[in-house]
């Protein structure tokens, strides 16, 4: 499966919402309904689906479903 | 009915005392305990003690204060009964002495089971009980975090430091249906206080109201209480079972 389709897969899980709402441009707080618990739930489940550390400072950028499928391509290339 | 069928409740430091009578008292009322204490043997023992009367517990010895070990003893836990409802962090020493006198590792060690067990515990647990949006954490203080005592600072700091981590997560979690609470327990009879002077006990049962001293089950009925359905509307409190010690 490729990073992007995963990424949607997992956050669909998390947050609950559909796979139409996922888009390139949407924020996670804004548009995807997460609060502040459900952001750190969702970094820790990329950290263990794709095995890496995500530190907190570069947490803190992946704002949108785009800033973070954009980051995980780079961090796994 | 069982106050808590199916319900799955980890007991920390409950091979005896008042985490025995706690895993107990909810054993009895239908839930698996699980037990949680240092010596492989001890818990093999308090889990035979319940097996004994049919009721459902199984055990593993670690250290609270040992991330590693928690961790992987908590995910087993999990993928077994796929949940952990219920966790009691119960676990806790003493190493009394005069601020004067106390020695750097009294301190360390003091804080580090009770204090910084408790944050291991329910840092280790709250990623389960949010996944199922419920769940049930209680954090055995006592009086002395309330009251302060000559000899106990570090056990004081400790304990009072429960209490206040006890609001925080109770604060963090909500939203996820995750109640927190403490118990404040007063003078309790068990091997922790066993080792006391008649002059003490003495002393201190003198000015207990109800002038005794408490029973671990005193303890364990409030523990069922707070972690039944019954208080699904209390959380963040320190509720005192302490013969009204303190008012
Ligand atoms: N007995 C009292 O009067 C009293 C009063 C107030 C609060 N408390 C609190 O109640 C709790 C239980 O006390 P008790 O009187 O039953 O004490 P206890 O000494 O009889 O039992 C404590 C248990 O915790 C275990 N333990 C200690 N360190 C551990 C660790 N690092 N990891 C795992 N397990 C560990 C011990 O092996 C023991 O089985 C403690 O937190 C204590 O501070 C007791």
């Amino acid at each position: 499966m490729d990073i992007k389709s995963k990424v949607t897969e997992i956050i669909v899980e998390e947050l609950g919402v559909e796979e139409s709402e996922v888009i390139l441009d949407a924020s996670f707080i804004e548009d995807l309904g997460a609060d502040s618990l459900d952001t750190v739930e969702l970094i820790m489940k990329f950290e263990e689906e794709f095995d890496i550390d995500i530190n907190d400072e570069e947490a803190e950028k992946l704002t949108t479903v785009g800033k973070a499928i954009e980051y995980l391509e780079k961090k796994l290339k | 009915m069982n106050k808590l069928n199916d319900k799955v409740a980890i007991i920390t430091g409950s091979a005896r005392g008042i985490g025995f009578s706690i895993a107990e008292k909810l054993a009895t009322n239908g839930a698996t305990s699980v037990i949680i204490d240092l010596d492989q043997q001890a818990v093999d023992l308090a889990v035979q003690k319940i097996d004994d009367q049919g009721f459902r517990a199984i055990g593993f010895a670690a250290n609270v204060t040992d991330q590693e070990q928690i961790t992987s003893i908590f995910k087993e836990i999990y993928e077994e009964f796929d949940a952990v409802d219920i966790l009691i962090n119960n676990a806790g020493i003493t190493k009394d002495g005069l601020i004067m006198k106390m020695k750097e590792d009294d301190w360390d060690s003091v804080i580090n089971v009770n204090l910084k067990g408790t944050f291991i515990c329910t840092q280790k647990i709250c990623r389960f009980m949010m996944k199922k949006r419920s769940g049930v954490i209680l954090n055995i203080a006592s009086v002395i975090g309330l009251m302060g005592n000559a000899g106990q600072a570090n056990y004081a700091a400790s304990k009072g430091g429960i209490i206040a981590f006890t609001k925080s997560s109770a604060k963090e979690f909500a939203s996820r249906n995750i109640r927190v609470n403490a118990i404040a327990p007063g003078f309790i009879q068990t091997e922790m206080t066993e080792n006391l002077s008649q002059e003490v006990v003495d002393n201190y049962t003198a000015a207990i109201p109800l002038s005794r001293m408490g029973s671990a089950d005193d303890v364990a009925n409030l523990c069922l209480f707070l972690v039944s359905d019954d208080a699904s509307y209390i959380t963040g409190q320190t509720i005192q079972v302490d013969g009204g010690l303190i008012m």
